[in-house]
């Protein structure tokens, strides 16, 4: 009699558990470095058992533990789409955003391992302080620089503008700077992605402060100290060609003109 | 927090000379240099003639004798040893992170490069085989004082 109630809750709890459970999903364990800056006094790795299917993506894995396991979890994420350039973190020893990564690209039989991304002052789990990254990329002047007023569209060939369409995809999320080994012992070093957006304004044929930015990249921590590692083109979830950008803004200061 | 901009139209105060873009520009002009001489050097060396077993003491006699191969050696001493130092830097750069263990580190990589270079160079144009005044049994076969 007893045994059979216990058969019967044990069978309810299945079914819960199957319609819960979406046909394909498996339970991938992330083990997510946290920092807690009121409890912790150094990051620690804490893993979490997470059903997922193979085409969720990390943040959706994030979200879960979230939204369903651990709610003092942080991280940022705006868009979700790729766009906002939020969400990159170092998943797996590499920089990516959480939001275009899927378990099925990784490999869901070993333990994902989720960190913040490097070289960036930690504020709390996977957040970093972006002002220093920020700061660096205002110094490179990242804004149209023209005389005469606007009083009609500045037109511009299509070969003109193909000159820096592959450095207009930023979207300043810090894969490629935090990716960098220079940056990380280096925290004076302008950056990939500095010197990405300063590529798009060197040459802009409409830009008349190529000059400028130019000069303030042929500093101590200007683009000499790129180290061609290429560390930052394999990070760039846009799929920009950092490392040759770097190496066209290079020669333009050699030339002393874009 | 706001963004602020100092004076963003204004052109940044000149600089002295740039080591950094020069320190860039002798890194690859040397290397190609450097590929062509360190090629020389291992064929005549290692390979021309009776190959690596005509290497001795008489050897780099004979070719310091001649001005081609003293300029030559000297040129692969000063570019290689600038190009490796200058290396030695950027890795000290890269990864010391104490300033002060950064500033003694470089300055000893400089005295080590400057001393090596003035020894080497001295070597090279100052090599006599076979110096006067040496007892005789000191010399090599082919002195005349022999």
């Amino acid at each position: 009699m007893s045994t059979i109630t216990v058969e019967a809750a044990q069978g309810s709890a299945l079914e819960s558990e199957m319609e819960e459970a979406p046909p394909g999903s498996f339970v991938v364990t992330l083990i997510i470095r946290r920092f807690i800056p009121e409890l912790d006094e150094e990051p620690r790795w804490q893993d979490f058992d997470v059903r997922v299917l193979p085409t969720d993506r990390i943040l959706d894995a994030l979200h879960k533990i979230k939204w369903e396991q651990d709610g003092s979890l942080t991280f940022r994420r705006s868009c979700a789409h790729g766009i906002c350039g939020s969400d990159a973190m170092r998943i797996n020893g590499r920089n990516r955003l959480a939001c275009k990564t899927l378990i099925k690209d990784l490999d869901p039989s070993q333990p994902i391992y989720v960190e913040a991304i490097k070289g960036l002052p930690l504020e709390k789990d996977l957040i970093v302080d972006m002002e220093p990254f920020f700061e660096s990329y205002r110094q490179i002047q990242p804004f149209l620089q023209a005389s005469g007023s606007p009083v009609r569209e500045r037109t511009q060939t299509v070969a003109a503008r193909e000159r820096f369409d592959d450095t207009t995809k930023c979207i300043l999320c810090a894969a490629c700077t935090s990716s960098c080994p220079v940056f990380w012992t280096d925290g004076q070093y302008f950056g990939p992605a500095a010197i990405v957006n300063a590529h798009r304004f060197i040459f802009d044929d409409r830009d008349e402060a190529a000059q400028v930015r130019l000069d303030i990249l042929n500093d101590k921590e200007g683009v000499w100290r790129c180290r061609t590692t290429f560390n930052c083109s394999e990070a760039c979830p846009r799929g920009i060609e950092v490392t040759k950008a770097i190496a066209e803004v290079k020669q333009a200061v050699l030339r002393g003109r874009p | 927090m706001t963004a602020t901009l100092d004076a963003p139209r204004s052109k940044p105060a000149p600089r002295r000379t740039n080591w950094e873009k020069w320190g860039w520009i002798y890194m690859r002009a040397s290397g190609v240099v450097l590929v062509v001489l360190i090629f020389g050097h291992l064929f005549v060396n290692l390979y021309a003639g009776e190959g690596v077993k005509a290497i001795d003491f008489g050897f780099v006699a004979g070719k310091w004798a001649s001005p081609f191969w003293q300029w030559y050696d000297a040129a692969l001493l000063w570019l290689a040893l600038i190009h490796g130092s200058n290396g030695m830097r950027t890795i000290v750069n890269d990864y010391s992170t104490g300033p002060r263990l950064n500033t003694w580190l470089k300055r000893a990589i400089f005295v080590s490069t400057v001393l090596l270079i003035l020894l080497g160079t001295l070597v090279i144009f100052t090599f006599d085989p076979c110096p006067t005044g040496t007892a005789a049994d000191l010399l090599p076969s082919f002195c005349a004082a022999r």
